[in-house]
């Protein structure tokens, strides 16, 4: 394999350091050489969450010198179950704030490059022309397909992972001579269609095990040691503990890396994409109600009906004592509706209960409304003792 | 009987499994004879002009399905059809 940068004699390391980094030292695969290597490296790390929380960890623990750091977002509770680079009072911070200084007290000697701002095709390619390789820890197809357009267009390997609930998936792309995630992915889903993590869950192991196998590959590549996963996905399925791979080959045809390309720059990710809402798909056109005016309509006493299509295992986390049908069974449980009633339809955030309004209008319901903002709102706005989740 | 492994996003159209045994000697009668079993994964895995989607790729045991004879690849009893969305967790 080649080896993405040079050992340069500003890279020696002070006994400090040797001390430091005695167990690689002592390993012919890595020694000196490689050593010098990863403290001349500069890998760029797409996102401070679930992914890019044990990859910064890792690389910083292991020597690399330099390492950036994208991210604009703000670490919350719900973040804690996995992103374990964030602790309880770093809630309300900044991810990049609260990423270096644990990075920074793991490891003195990291050159860490902070960028509090969004991946954009604006700033992409000037940003990535800076490192040597790119780990995508991102969390939407928009960010995905641009992190991969642009490593291709600069020539930097894309250290890529990805989870969901308890399976994850992980390939180097975008290596000289190996396939892109275009060639695995021509297109994304159409909106909606795949849930989120927000909306579909992940297991919070999950993120470290791929981000971890991520960490490899990077340290891997600067070394130049081993069989990187070029040319192969790493599927893992938490729940079998299963680990399987596939063979991945470059697409000839690939728009972006094959012998025609027709994407020769980087382009709109949102619209190649379509916008995707956190859960809301455009849904201006539903009827809907909100939260105060059903509390108002409840308490008067009105003939209301309130009907959760959320999950059981959401129910039990909190309700408005609605019926419950999940979504996905409603065209077969339709029939235990009353058409004649007024119904209020809610899941957690209002994407799924807005589906559901949709649906229940073209089988013929006339007063059937989406609860705007779904029990969250509710819980923010009516009910501050109800959980959120 | 050749199996079709159905990843997790998937499921809850599949009945919750996580396997399902086909009787079919080719990709696409297998993709067939899944989508009539379990009428909702269909819209899932097919647009609606009746073409696979995009970000679905099927492989077989190790191979995609594309670099084979696509849907007309046969199968061997015991080879196993794997169902791979792309999926974008990362969760930032």
């Amino acid at each position: 394999m080649a080896t993405l940068t040079e050992a340069k004699p500003d890279a020696a390391l002070s006994n400090d350091e040797i001390l430091r980094y005695s167990r690689h030292l002592i390993m012919p695969e890595v020694g000196m050489e490689g050593q010098q290597k990863l403290k001349a490296a500069k890998v760029l790390c797409i996102g401070a969450g679930g992914l890019g929380s044990p990859l910064a960890l890792y690389l910083t623990a292991a020597g690399v010198g330099t390492l950036g750091i994208v991210d604009f977002d703000v670490v919350d509770y719900t973040n804690l179950q996995r992103q374990i680079i964030h602790s309880t009072d770093d809630v309300g911070r900044k991810k990049l704030d609260s990423a270096s200084d644990k990075l920074k007290a793991i490891n003195p000697y990291l050159n860490l490059r902070p960028f509090d701002m969004k991946l954009t095709s604006a700033n992409a390619l000037d940003l990535f022309r800076e490192f040597d390789i790119v780990a995508d820890g991102t969390d939407n197809f928009p960010t995905r397909y641009l992190v991969n357009d642009a490593c291709v267009l600069t020539g930097k390997p894309n250290v890529y992972g990805s989870i969901f609930r308890f399976e994850g998936q992980a390939s180097v792309f975008a290596t000289e001579e190996g396939p892109c995630y275009r060639c695995l992915y021509p297109e994304p889903p159409p909106p909606g269609l795949v849930p989120s993590c927000a909306e579909g869950g992940v297991l919070g192991i999950l993120p470290g095990l791929i981000g971890v196998i991520q960490a490899t590959e990077t340290i891997k590549l600067i070394l130049g040691q081993g069989d990187s996963l070029a040319g192969r996905l790493l599927l893992v399925d938490a729940l079998g503990m299963k680990f399987r791979e596939l063979k991945l080959r470059k697409n000839p045809d690939c728009p972006v890396c094959g012998t025609h390309r027709t994407i020769t720059q980087l382009i709109d990710y949102d619209q190649f994409c379509g916008i995707r809402g956190q859960e809301e798909p455009a849904g201006n056109d539903i009827p809907a109600i909100s939260v105060e005016e059903l509390k108002k309509k409840l308490d008067a006493k009105a003939d209301v009906f309130i009907l959760d299509v959320r999950e059981p295992h959401e129910y039990q986390i909190c309700n408005l004592k609605g019926y419950l049908i999940p979504v996905g069974d409603l065209p077969k449980r339709v029939n235990e509706l009353d058409s004649s009633r007024e119904i209020v339809a809610h899941c957690k955030m209002g994407g799924r209960s807005a589906k559901a309004v949709n649906f229940l209008r073209r089988a013929g319901f006339t007063k059937v409304y989406n609860l705007t903002g779904g029990i969250t709102a509710w819980a923010e706005r009516i009910d501050p003792k109800m959980p959120k989740y | 009987m050749p199996q079709i492994q159905i990843p997790s996003p998937l499921r809850q159209y599949s009945g919750k499994q996580a396997s399902v045994a086909v009787p079919a000697t080719t990709v696409g009668e297998a993709l067939a004879v899944l989508v009539t079993q379990h009428p909702d994964l269909k819209r899932h895995l097919y647009t609606e002009e009746g073409k696979l989607r995009a970000f679905v790729n099927v492989y077989v045991n190790d191979e995609d399905m594309r670099y084979l004879q696509k849907e007309a690849t046969a199968l061997n009893d015991g080879d196993t059809i794997s169902i791979v969305p792309s999926i974008a967790g990362g969760c930032c």
